[in-house]
């Protein structure tokens, strides 16, 4: 498990251009909306720089990508490393033949597929989304690769919430994320400072949960 | 426009394996329906990596600061050409996706409508946008896209995709905007890709343009 130096400069530019948005998709999230960081041309480039210098040149022939945020991080990588790139989708969104892991959420389940011969056995894989919660969309993923004989290399984030625990939940998968988010619960770097006070007096009798929906 | 019919692309090997890359795969999501799937293509480095530059080639000097992409495999092309031209990339996404203020635009469907959302404040007045997409069908949700840039302030200077078809632009007219494609749609199924429910499929080298699987409507279909 690692992250970066914290004096490289490039990641507080990265980490401020990440808006967090109270209250969504229901009240007591903070999402982590990394829509702001695409739009900040120097911040989008040195986040996948960042990724890229850790990767290339390690043998990896495979960046899966988690739908839909993992899509937009993940064929940059892909195509700066030499890999292919596989999307990783909701149920009944790919066409042909699919492979699919079922995985826990709060309340139900929901599902994972992969294209059937996307990879090969034996082939080193990445994982990427924009953000780790609890883990459990990671989790299936990599079961996922796994079950068809890929070595998941590392799981690759921008955001992780540590207080969700997903780190441990991938076990011995190693993690790597650019920056760990305390700004959900701080929520200090935002002009919705005012409206997160707000919010935290209105719901001191609930718990300030991170879980962020796909 | 074809990228093909240029001077510089006609006859481009790149064009060729882009579209003997891209799986088709009959009767998905209905029957009558050859779905173009361009996840074949992703897993050709090489081609994938000249579907982009082929783009960036072409759209590098336009003095573009927005690619908008459409969800979800407008995501899987847009960055990376944002990227190379030094344009902010902007998600158009389903409803109640995007947090924070949205605009929204409906648009049609065969039977019903659906709706695409973009962030308030996203992109600003008289910035000069490209809309991507990985294929162009009827062109409706290309035609709302445009309508949300519109409505913002920004000026759509071209759509483009990596597969569609000629006639197009006669069906939805995409409000006046050029479009410009890589590839015609494929008719028949190759046998270069994964196997289509564990069947292997004859390999055609050529482009077959038009002809049809089924119904005489519908060849291809846009899905997100």
């Amino acid at each position: 498990m690692s992250s970066p130096d914290e004096q490289d400069p490039r990641i507080s530019k990265i980490s401020s251009a990440i808006r967090v948005i109270p209250n969504f998709p229901k009240p007591g999230i903070m999402f982590q909306d990394i829509t702001t960081l695409l739009l900040d041309t120097k911040a989008f480039r040195d986040t996948i720089d960042l990724f890229v210098e850790r990767y290339r040149g390690k043998d990896i022939s495979v960046v899966a990508g988690i739908e839909a945020r993992g899509f937009i991080f993940g064929p940059p990588i892909a195509l700066a490393i030499g890999a292919k790139f596989v999307p990783m989708r909701k149920p009944n969104k790919l066409p042909g033949e699919v492979i699919s892991e079922e995985y826990s959420l709060e309340y139900g389940t929901d599902k994972i597929e992969m294209h059937v011969g996307a990879v090969q056995a034996g082939e080193r894989s990445l994982i990427i989304d924009d953000l780790i919660a609890t883990g459990g969309t990671l989790c299936a993923a990599i079961r996922l690769l796994e079950r068809v004989g890929v070595h998941v290399v590392e799981c690759a984030c921008v955001i992780e919430l540590p207080e969700l625990k997903g780190r441990e939940r991938l076990g011995d998968k190693p993690l790597f994320v650019l920056w760990p988010s305390l700004k959900g619960l701080f929520g200090l770097h935002y002009c919705f400072t005012i409206d997160l006070i707000a919010t935290i007096g209105e719901k001191t009798r609930q718990p300030l949960r991170q879980q962020v929906l796909k | 426009m074809f990228a093909g019919d240029q001077n510089g692309l006609q006859g481009d090997p790149r064009l060729k394996a882009i579209s003997e890359a891209i799986r088709v795969v009959p009767h998905f999501p209905k029957p009558g329906i050859m779905f173009q799937d361009i996840t074949t293509l992703l897993l050709d480095h090489k081609a994938f990596k000249d579907t982009v530059d082929i783009f960036v080639d072409r759209y590098r000097d336009m003095g573009i600061s927005v690619v908008a992409g459409v969800e979800a495999r407008g995501f899987m092309f847009g960055p990376s050409i944002a990227l190379a031209i030094g344009a902010k990339f902007v998600p158009l996404r389903k409803p109640r996706k995007l947090p924070g203020e949205v605009i929204s635009e409906a648009y049609v469907l065969e039977y019903g409508t659906d709706c695409l959302e973009m962030h308030v404040g996203a992109v600003q007045p008289g910035e000069r946008a490209l809309v991507i997409d990985d294929l162009v069908a009827t062109g409706g949700t290309l035609s709302a896209a445009i309508r949300l840039l519109e409505r913002a302030g920004a000026q759509v200077v071209e759509c483009a995709c990596v597969v569609g078809l000629r006639e197009v632009k006669g069906q939805h007219g995409l409000n006046g905007k050029p479009l410009y494609i890589l590839v015609e749609p494929r008719q028949q199924i190759n046998c270069s890709a994964p196997p289509v429910n564990g069947v292997e499929t004859c390999r055609h080298d050529d482009l077959i343009l038009g002809g049809n699987f089924g119904s005489p409507v519908n060849t291809t279909s846009k899905s997100d």
